[in-house]
């Protein structure tokens, strides 16, 4: 690992502040300049228990989380017990003087001296901003805006347990700094997490309605969306189930919102119906599927990249779908919108897929520019089509021209039986077979628009790494320490994974010495989606399925077995 | 200009002496009673004989799944509140698959009207027991009777406190249709749940059945009233009664999203300016 990067674990039990450490830290370092990638794991429990929150942080771009701990924060033993044997060679451990502890490589923190009990967390932000060389006015100001809206008496006490304890900080022995290399011009970024991105790609779309009920990894978009609806004109409606979720965005989205749901696999589950639903009637849907490990409720609080196939083949009946892997937080800000576009460009069901790893994870990104950004726009309201306006007109493309109901003198028919061009139910056969292949069609269009996969490296690699979706900078960052190594690598990311254009990356496998996929799941469902479409077998595969993130260490051990 | 023929005349998938004939013309002239234009009135339904009902009227309508009338319904009015929006379903529909959309609904008081064809039996897919089959009642899904108590929405939704209760019969047309104007002119949830004989899978509670006994409610019942009317609501026996059993004043649903002061939601253009705001927040 170079020098420049360092890895900080922050670790204790829910309740103990461990997250606010390390927001306030991940705020003042975005600030500072550095990039960052945070990596959240708890458990699905408000108290006790053990959680962490690592950042890793350089002056360089990062986009992988790392396993080896450069700086522990042990605010309990247990993560002492858990963590020890992650710790890198310059590894230090920050604990309290009480735990008990001796050797080179404990920094122990007198917090009874420096702080209450229940500023605790503070005094271990002031200690640890110290060792990182972090101005304090930066880590002060970070803090202010946190507690502002609390009450005055809290704020003031929260600056005297910080300005003490980087007092303290500051006269420790060097040994025990660990310095970040100064940015010299630091550019502005927006410290944010995957599930944020995807919530403002959705407000950047014009998103105005979303239904949702609330379910680990999925939750915090649509508490984003519901902390700005009042300001940006849209109704969130914690719903009465999943399925009732996705029925009110269909019914909204019928009459004119650009809607969304989102949620993880097993409310997806229930949501199943609504999508087949979004295809027959053409209602355009964006469904965020935010991944934790299944089966059942599975492990609520973690990673994984399980449920590909279940959303790739989710519906009853047969009809065009996209699906986005977002692999960065811009990605999952931009695929989103993209996502919005094609929905009403393709008018049925559009899916961003995300998982734990990425809802969580905060990462410096460069600001987007929204004002340049249109939004999607259903159908203008004002153009009144001919008399014989036919809502399911049969067209090449498979595109109908939508209206909406209440806004022209016609009347608008949406059905979830087989219809006529009309909307209206019908038994035709042979009308059944004309709808269906005019809804088909709009798999050409969808096929035209796909998002290419990213290709890196060497045109014709020893070794071509293959992955999609989160997993995209842990096997860049592999890659690129392989090279260095005088390995010759590529690398493969797919940030759509359906439908997909062969043409668009067969080359690159056909081209490589060996491939090799790289997944977050047990059984490889990507390098299976790439072999039934195009019957390229990648039998070499790198999984992970134990709830946490796919690592570069982790892809760079096991490549030597595969 | 709002008349019968407006809303279109149209062959329907009916067994002929089905209650749903009625029905649909009951809600025909409420429609033009009420003097709205088909193009404003959106009719959402489910699945089932009674959710057909959309298709034999000129009306922008949404025919979703089984069960999810009401969701879809709420999202739509949600999106342009301008819209009359009218769920018609059955009682399998609404009370079993959607069980849980029902009392969700009337918790959130959406300006929806409600209208369950309420045949107290499957009837598309061939008579198995509804929510509201009594008990004891034989199908060939159930052929030892059915073992449960029957759902009783009126009373539910009367204890729920929902906006506006009625109960109508298809065999008093003219009745129902003055019940419909009441209940779609209500700011608020709106339920009416109308007895209709099925002359093919219920050969108990037929047309003759609910005639003898589906009898206006007593001229100095007060729907106000609300313990008066969980009287009234859990009357079922020799007498039905029918008619308006509650009503209160609650806000609609819609009225408590500030976007929706500001028109109908697709008519609200992106402020960037607002959204650059927001991203700053995260800087
Ligand atoms: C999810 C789902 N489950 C089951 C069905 C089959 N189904 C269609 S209609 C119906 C019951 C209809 O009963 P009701 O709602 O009372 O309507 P009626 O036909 O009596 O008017 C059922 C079970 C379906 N269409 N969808
Ligand atoms: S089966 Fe019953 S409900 Fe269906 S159309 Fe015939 S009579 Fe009406
Ligand atoms: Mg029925």
């Amino acid at each position: 690992m170079p020098e420049t990067v360092l890895n900080i674990m922050i670790g204790g039990e829910a309740g103990q502040g461990l997250v606010t450490i390390g927001q306030l830290l991940a705020k003042s370092l975005v600030r500072a300049g550095y990039f960052i990638v945070v990596t959240q794991s708890y458990q699905s429990r408000i108290r006790g228990g053990h959680n962490t929150y690592t950042i890793r942080v350089s002056p360089d771009e990062i986009q992988a989380s790392q396993e080896s701990v450069d700086l522990l924060v042990a605010l309990d033993k247990q993560t002492i017990d858990l963590h020890q044997d992650e710790m890198s060679a310059r590894g230090l451990i920050v604990v309290d003087e009480a735990f008990d502890r001796r050797g080179d490589n404990y920094v122990l923190v007198p917090y009874k001296q420096l702080s209450p009990e229940r500023f605790a967390n503070i005094a271990g932000l002031g200690v640890l901003s110290v060792m990182l060389g972090l101005d304090g006015p930066l880590v002060a100001t970070a803090m202010d805006e946190f507690f502002g809206k609390k009450n005055e008496e809290m704020v003031k006490q929260n600056s005297q347990v910080l300005v003490g304890s980087r007092a303290w900080a500051e006269a420790l022995d060097k040994s025990l700094a660990r310095r970040l290399p100064a940015v010299t011009n630091p550019q502005k970024r927006l410290l944010m997490n995957g599930n944020e991105a995807i919530a403002l790609g959705a407000l950047s779309a014009g998103v105005k309605f979303l239904s949702f009920y609330p379910m680990s990894p999925a939750t915090s978009i649509a508490l984003t969306l519901a902390a700005k609806a009042e300001a940006m004109g849209l109704i969130v409606e914690q719903a009465e189930d999943e399925i009732a979720a996705i029925n009110m965005a269909l019914g909204a989205s019928y009459a004119g919102a650009t809607a969304m749901v989102s949620t993880s696999g097993g409310g997806f589950a229930l949501m199943v119906e609504g999508v087949s639903l979004a295809a027959m009637t053409e209602t355009p849907i964006v469904i965020v599927v935010a991944q934790r490990p299944g089966p059942a409720t599975g492990l609520p609080t973690r990673t994984e990249q399980g449920d590909l196939e279940f959303v790739l083949h989710a519906g009853h009946g047969e009809f065009p779908k996209g699906i986005f892997a977002p692999g960065t937080i811009e990605q999952n800000f931009y695929l989103t919108r993209r996502a919005f576009e094609l929905a009403e460009e393709y008018q049925g069901p559009m899916f961003v897929l995300t998982d734990q790893f990425m809802a969580d994870s905060y990462r410096a990104v460069t600001p987007f520019e929204v004002a340049d950004l249109p939004a999607v726009r259903p159908i203008e309201l004002q153009i009144l089509p001919k008399m014989n306006y036919q809502r399911y007109a049969i067209t090449e493309s498979g595109v109908s021209p939508r209206l909406l109901p209440g806004y022209t003198k016609h009347v608008i028919g949406a059905d979830s039986d087989e219809h006529t061009t009309d909307g209206h139910l019908t038994e035709d056969l042979a009308v059944r077979v004309q709808m269906q292949d005019k809804r088909y069609r709009k798999l050409t269009g969808l096929s035209a628009e796909v998002t290419p996969p990213e290709c890196r490296g060497e045109e014709h690699p020893d070794l071509l790494l293959v992955c999609w979706g989160t997993t995209r900078g842990a096997v860049h960052e592999a890659a690129t320490r392989l090279k260095t190594e005088g390995r010759s690598v590529g690398t493969l990311h797919f940030s759509q994974v359906w439908p997909l254009v062969p043409e668009q990356f067969m080359n690159h496998l056909n081209g490589a010495k060996q491939v090799v996929a790289v997944e977050g799941n047990a059984t490889g469902q990507f390098a299976r989606l790439i072999r039934t479409t195009t019957g390229f077998h990648i039998s070499r595969q790198i999984l992970r399925y134990d709830g946490l993130p796919i690592t570069p260490e982790y892809i760079l051990k096991n490549l030597a077995s595969v | 200009m709002v008349s019968f023929e407006g809303y279109g005349n149209y062959e329907t998938a009916w067994c002929p002496g089905c209650g749903n004939h009625a029905i649909l013309e009951a809600l025909k002239k409420a429609l033009v009673t009420a003097e709205l234009l088909p193009y404003r009135v959106l009719i959402v339904s489910g699945i089932g004989q009674a959710a057909k009902s959309p298709h034999y009227l000129n009306v922008n309508f949404f025919n979703g799944l089984h069960g999810r009338a009401l969701p879809a319904a709420t999202g739509a009015k949600l999106a342009n509140p301008d819209l009359n929006v009218i769920v018609e379903s059955g009682d399998g529909c609404n009370y079993g698959e959607g069980g849980n959309h029902f009392l969700a609904a009337i918790r959130r008081n959406i300006d929806v009207t409600l209208l369950v064809h309420d045949n107290q039996v499957y009837g598309l897919t061939k008579g198995q027991a509804s929510p509201t089959t009594a008990e004891g009642f034989v199908t060939k899904a159930q052929p030892a009777g059915v073992p449960s108590i029957p759902f009783n929405p009126v009373a539910v939704a009367t204890a729920m406190q929902a906006g506006f209760v009625a109960r109508g019969f298809s065999g008093n047309v003219d009745h129902l249709s003055d019940l419909i104007v009441k209940a779609m002119a209500h700011p608020g949830f709106a339920l009416v749940d109308i007895m209709q004989p099925c002359v093919s899978f219920n050969k108990v509670n037929t047309f003759a059945w609910y005639k003898q006994r589906c009898q206006p409610v007593s001229e100095d019942h007060d729907p106000t009233d609300w313990e008066q009317a969980m009287k009234v609501a859990f009357t079922w026996g020799d007498r039905i009664p029918i008619g308006v059993i509650y009503h209160n004043q609650r806000p609609a649903f819609e009225t408590h999203f500030s976007a929706l002061k500001r028109g109908p939601l697709i008519k609200q253009p992106v402020n960037t300016t607002k959204l650059a705001g927001i991203l700053e927040s995260f800087a």
